[in-house]
Formats: C-alpha cells, sequence, structure tokens
C-alpha cells in the first residue's frame, strides 16, 4: 500500500508533466496563423529571427501561454488554501468574492490613471489587487464567525462578489474613456495582452506565495484535523490563520491584476487532483494543484480563443463550463459521504 | 516506571470564554501512572476544565501545570509533546487514511515539510497496533466505524508520546465491549507507559472501576477530589447529579428511580435476587407493592428499597426476627396478591416459607408467576 501509494504519486505528476508540455506545445503553434511545432522549437531554442512567426511566438503566444501557466497555477492554489482555511470544499477565491473585491479596486485604480494619465505599473495593480481581495476577505471572515452552515458562507461570498461586480460596472460606465474597451475585455477576464514584463511580475510573485505555501503545508495537514487537534499538536492558530489569508489573498490577487476574475479553477483543480492523487497530502497537493491549475487554464485558455475563432472568448466562461460541474460533483459526493455515517 | 511525580497540578485555576468565569476553584493533582476521571452533570464544566488544561481555554486566575511548568508558559511545540488530547469534536478527515489521521499525531516531531522518518511509521504503527486498528491503516477514515474511528484517533493520540493523557467523554459513542477495551487500554497505557490520564466520563459504573481518583464538577466548581471509594460512598452520587427521581446505588453502579408510594397491592416474598424481575414488572406497571422480608445483604436488597412502596428487612446474617415476621404478616395481608418467587428456603428466611403459608392458606398467593403480574 505505502508502494502503491508513492507509485500514484510520481505517476499523477508524471501525467500532469506530460499533460503541461503537450498544451504549452499546442498553444505556441494552434492558432489564427498556424506554425508547425519544428518551428516553435526553432523559435525557442534558435535564438533570434525576425520573421513574422517567431515573433507571433515571442511576443504573443510565449507571454499569454505563460501567463496562463503561472495564474493557472496561482488561481488553483489559492482555491485549496482557501478550502483549508475555511474547512469548505466548495470555497475558492471566486465564489467568496475575493477576485471580485481585487477586480474593483484595479477598476477603480485603472479608471483613475486614466482620467490623470499617469503610468500604471503593473505593481501597482497587484497592490490594488491585493487591497481588495484582502478586504472581501476580512468581510467573509466576519461572515464565517455568524453563518453555521457551509452553503451560507459561501451564499454570503456570491452575494459580496455581485456587490463588487456592481460597483465595477457602476466606475466603469460613468468613466467614459477610449481605454474602458480594454478594462472591460479585461474584466472578464482574459490571458490576452500579456507583456513579458508582466510574466516576469507575477512569476516573481507567485513563486514567493507558492514558497511560503509549500512552507505551510505541515500546519495545513495538522489544520485538516481540525483547529482543536491543530492547537494540540503544536500549531500556533493565530499566526497561521493569518499567513494562510495573506498568501491566498495575495495569489488571487495576483490573478486578478493580470488577467482579470477566472471563475471556477480555485474550486475545481484541487478536487480533481485529490481524486487523481486520491490523497488531500498538503504537500503532494499544493504543487500537484499548482501543477493542475496551469493545464486547466492552459486547456481552457486554449479552447476559448480557437473555438470560435476568430472571435474569442473570455477564458472565464470555459473555465465555467468545466468548473462548475465539478463543484456540484463534490457537493453530491459529500452528501453521500454524510449519509453513510 | 517512576510513579512518584506529580505531572499535572491545578492550582486553583479558573477559567471560561471572554473573561466570563465558566470553572472555578479547580484544584488537583496528579501523578504518573494515575487515572483522573472527571464526573459530574451535563454543563457542569468538565469539558472547560479539560480544555483549560490542554491550554485550548485561557486561565483567568490560578495556574495549570504540566510537567512542571505552567501550561501557558510553555511553547506549542513544547506542551505537544507532553499532553495529547481526545477531544468530541467530529472530525472530518477528507480523503485520509486510518494511517495518516493517526500519523497526524507525530506532528511535533517532524521537521519543517513534516516528512515522516522510519522511526515516526513505526511509532504509527505501533499505536495502531495497539489500539487494534492496524489492519484498518489503509482504510479511508470516513468509511469506517463511530467506533474505530475513537479507536484510530486514540492511535493518535499515542502517537504523538506525551506524559499526560486527555480524553473528553471518550467511550459515548462505543458499544459496552468497546467501552471496556478502551478502558482497559488506557489502564495500560497508565501501567507501562507511566501515563497520567485525565478524562471525563459519563458512565458511572466505569469511571468508580477505572479510575484512580474522581474530580466531581457541579456548576461549575470542584466539589470533591478523591479516590473511587470515598467519592462513590453513601448517597454522593444523587446529591452531586441532583437525581430527584430516584437514587444512584454507588455498591451495584446503578440508578434506580423512586418507587410509587400509596396503598401496596401486591406483596412479593423474595430473596437471594429472585424478586428483582417481579419489582421491574410491578414498577413498569405503576403498582405499588410490599416485599419481605429481605435481608439487608440479600441481593434483592437494593432493588427493594428503591422500588417497593413498603420493605420489611432482617438484619445481615441473621434469622428472620419474630417481629419482622409479623408486620410482614400484617402488610401482606391487606394486600390483594402475594407472589412468592423463592422456591427453596432456608435456615435464615424460614419465616419467609410460614408467609408463604399463610398466603396460600387465605388463597391470595398467586402460584403461577410468570403469567403474574403482567
Amino acid at each position: 500500500m505505502e508502494h502503491s501509494r508513492s507509485a500514484r504519486t510520481v505517476f499523477g505528476f508524471c501525467i500532469l508533466i506530460l499533460l503541461l508540455i503537450g498544451l504549452l506545445l499546442l498553444s505556441l503553434t494552434v492558432g489564427s496563423s498556424r506554425i508547425s511545432a519544428a518551428e516553435a522549437f526553432r523559435t525557442l531554442f534558435g535564438g533570434e529571427s525576425g520573421d513574422s512567426a517567431s515573433r507571433i511566438i515571442r511576443d504573443i503566444r510565449m507571454p499569454r501561454s505563460l501567463a496562463a501557466l503561472i495564474l493557472g497555477g496561482a488561481l488553483s492554489v489559492a482555491g485549496f488554501l482557501l478550502q483549508c482555511f475555511f474547512r469548505n470544499p466548495i470555497a475558492g477565491p471566486f465564489v467568496l468574492g475575493i477576485s471580485s473585491g481585487a477586480k474593483l479596486c484595479v477598476a477603480m485604480v485603472m479608471i483613475l490613471s486614466l482620467q490623470q494619465g499617469f503610468f500604471l505599473h503593473s505593481g501597482i495593480l497587484v497592490l490594488a489587487a491585493f487591497a481588495g481581495a484582502l478586504l472581501c476577505m476580512l468581510t467573509i471572515l466576519v461572515f464565517s464567525g455568524k453563518v453555521q452552515h457551509m452553503a451560507q458562507l459561501i451564499i454570503s461570498g456570491v452575494m459580496i462578489g455581485y456587490i463588487c461586480n456592481a460597483l465595477t460596472d457602476f466606475a466603469v460606465t460613468f468613466a467614459d474613456d477610449a481605454n474602458i474597451v480594454n478594462l472591460h475585455n479585461w474584466s472578464r477576464g482574459s490571458f490576452s495582452g500579456t507583456s513579458w514584463a508582466d510574466v516576469r511580475d507575477m512569476a516573481i510573485i507567485t513563486a514567493f506565495a507558492m514558497i511560503g505555501s509549500v512552507l505551510l503545508s505541515k500546519p495545513i495537514s495538522a489544520y485538516q484535523l481540525g483547529e482543536s487537534y491543530a492547537k494540540n499538536m503544536g500549531v500556533r492558530i493565530k499566526p497561521f490563520r493569518i499567513l494562510l489569508i495573506l498568501l491566498s489573498s495575495l495569489l488571487a490577487a495576483c490573478v486578478t491584476a493580470f488577467a482579470g476574475p477566472i471563475s471556477f479553477v480555485g474550486i475545481a483543480v484541487p478536487h480533481l487532483v485529490k481524486g487523481l492523487f486520491r490523497s488531500a497530502k498538503p504537500l503532494i497537493i499544493i504543487p500537484a494543484s499548482f501543477l493542475g491549475g496551469s493545464v486547466f487554464c492552459l486547456g481552457c485558455d486554449l479552447l476559448a480563443r480557437t473555438l470560435f475563432s476568430p472571435q474569442e472568448l473570455s477564458v472565464s466562461t470555459v473555465t465555467a463550463v468545466f468548473g462548475a460541474p465539478v463543484v456540484i460533483a463534490v457537493m453530491l459526493r459529500r452528501e453521500k459521504e454524510r449519509s453513510r455515517t | 516506571m517512576n510513579t512518584d511525580h506529580i505531572l499535572l497540578e491545578a492550582k486553583s485555576f479558573s477559567a471560561g470564554y471572554r473573561k466570563q468565569i465558566v470553572v472555578d476553584d479547580i484544584s488537583f493533582t496528579l501523578h504518573a501512572g494515575e487515572v483522573l476521571t472527571l464526573i459530574g452533570p451535563n454543563g457542569a464544566g468538565k469539558s472547560t476544565v479539560l480544555k483549560t488544561i490542554a491550554n485550548q481555554i485561557d486561565l483567568i486566575s490560578g495556574d495549570a501545570v504540566i510537567c512542571g511548568k505552567s501550561v501557558q508558559e510553555q511553547t506549542e511545540k513544547e506542551l505537544a509533546r507532553q499532553i495529547s488530547v481526545l477531544l468530541t469534536d467530529r472530525i472530518t478527515a477528507e480523503r485520509m487514511s486510518c494511517f495518516d489521521v493517526a500519523a497526524a499525531g507525530r506532528y511535533p516531531y517532524t521537521g519543517l515539510l513534516g516528512m515522516l522518518s522510519e522511526q515516526d511509521k513505526q511509532i504509527v504503527q505501533d499505536a495502531l497496533k495497539m489500539v487494534g486498528a492496524d489492519d484498518l491503516a489503509d482504510a479511508s477514515f470516513s468509511w469506517i466505524s463511530d467506533g474505530q474511528r475513537q479507536s484510530v484517533m486514540l492511535a493518535r493520540a499515542i502517537a504523538q508520546e506525551p506524559k499526560v493523557l486527555l480524553l473528553d467523554e471518550p467511550t459515548s459513542y462505543l458499544d459496552i465491549s468497546r467501552k471496556l477495551d478502551f478502558l482497559c487500554l488506557l489502564r495500560k497505557l497508565a501501567r507501562e507507559r507511566g501515563i497520567a490520564v485525565i478524562q471525563s466520563l459519563h458512565e458511572l459504573d466505569l469511571a468508580q472501576r477505572f479510575s484512580d481518583k474522581l474530580l466531581c464538577i457541579r456548576d461549575g466548581k470542584a466539589q470533591r477530589f478523591g479516590t473511587p471509594d470515598i467519592i462513590f460512598s453513601g448517597d454522593y452520587i444523587t446529591e452531586l447529579y441532583g437525581i430527584r427521581n430516584g437514587r444512584y446505588d454507588p455498591l451495584y453502579g446503578t440508578a434506580e428511580p423512586s418507587a410509587y408510594t400509596g396503598q401496596p397491592q401486591v406483596f412479593v416474598i423474595g430473596g437471594g435476587g429472585t424478586a428483582i424481575p417481579v419489582y421491574r414488572k410491578l414498577y413498569r406497571a405503576g403498582i405499588p407493592f410490599a416485599t419481605g422480608v429481605i435481608h439487608e445483604n440479600d441481593l434483592d436488597y437494593p432493588a427493594a428499597k428503591a422500588l417497593a412502596a413498603d420493605l420489611i428487612t432482617a438484619p445481615s446474617f441473621e434469622p428472620i426476627p419474630e417481629d419482622a415476621f409479623r408486620s410482614a404478616c400484617e402488610i401482606m395481608m391487606q394486600c390483594e396478591t402475594v407472589i412468592c418467587t423463592l422456591e427453596a428456603f432456608g435456615t435464615m428466611n424460614h419465616a419467609n416459607q410460614k408467609l408463604r403459608n399463610l398466603a396460600e392458606q387465605i388463597n391470595k398467593l398467586q402460584t403461577d408467576i410468570k403469567k403474574q403480574p403482567s
């Protein structure tokens, strides 16, 4: 059993890595202008060349794919952390309104900068998103102390999300500017238009948060048995909870700042990954969720831009189609488990 | 095993939630290898006392000292190596095997990422074996029975290698066989590893049999602290729990309801434990009855004392005195029916045979006691 378990872990990681490589190659080659895999390889490893194919790959598809990879991973890990924090299997940055809160703050800062005409560094956007995410997280925390049932927590999160979205729409409507189109596109969730500078920034932030999350995997595993037991095992509950909030907000904020709100990835991927690995061990599931989220978002982004090409879907639309059924499946599974005990 | 030193000491502490005192003036000492059981009515504060010792609730005044150091002065890690707990919280361990759950007990000993060493794994295996759950190691924790879960949670607590083991109503959901297994195991842990066990129990009979010391809690205060023979004497338990509708018999370890008072309708001639089923039937039917003559050391005596409206007794080890026989006759005459559960009589209860013959003469003797009363 011990043996078959570690075999399962190796198998899981192999599958995810292979999928990731495959999807990455696909998203570099498939698109409005078809580029062969050989050409893609030449561009990737062959150094400078000025033709249009290599420029498309280097300046458009590569950063976009990397954004999907990094942000998809970040979003899934944020979801896993939130599920652990609230001890609620259908918690996630999107349903809890955290993404919407981040979006509201980013939209405000964007509109303000458009009006005042100052240059927006992506760091400022991340900071704004982080502030918005934390604000929503704190609101949710106030609710979570008062509601007993896990569904009520989710409902309050969804409501907060609606309020934030309404405020965002309001702000967007009254700040008319040519650039608002751009803002509108972003507010529906998209990886398009990512620059290499953005990729660098999101990679740094995500790497930082990922290291933090992996280092928290030991207390998270204790916390899975409940707060009282975690405390008895030596977890310092208060700092642990604060770190968990900060990390999950930072990850969710990073995603929202660069790609807008993306739905259901945070809930669906950790569950799919737990099923694949037949485990909930944070030390395995945190890196596996990252890989799973990368695969999921790369795949969804590929579909979003190719399905009705040249018309592009928002990536959130595609993630919802695949993610929402997982949420329903999780709830049904929980119900089944409850009825058997 | 050094069993002399004090592992746990409560120094007149009070504790509660949000500065509101729930338990007050709690004092006791617990040595290595001892089992201390907290008893008392629901809501008296037993869990609060336990949670305070486990440092889950803040002390308001006084002190709780584990291994010579106040719980509040110890770091989480220090404390985790000294005390492990089994609580009433229902845990949802999603996709965790029983081994994983038990292995959580190694938390205070593992490194930064919580990887288990070979030695850690061995300790977890041994703990599972000790509670008889080694065959469940690979089973999913959410799929096993409540009783098995409790065993696995005990294995987790053992794997934590504590000096003090703290359990809140650990046997509540177990069947009687598992209750015994569980408590025997706690005794074994105390005896062989010198662990000090502190627990709360609702099963008074088991508390009496398995504890070295008892702490009686009522209305948030420690009323008494002592050995089972001191606590389980007289009517103290009845008083502790405020039993109004009956009485707890410490000798037999059970509670009996109060008797129906009123004019006895049935007279039961009993002894040697034969009359208890009849007493119970009459009690259930709500019929007031008298019974006699019962020796004070007779098996029937406690039930008779609790349930009979009228009881005629004889002193232990003596033949039934004449006056007891006479008052039994008097009461029997006023009853409509007489039931005799005895088939043989001896020197000491010869008078009961006379009672039976008398009942037969006056045609009150119910011969077929299996049919009657219903």
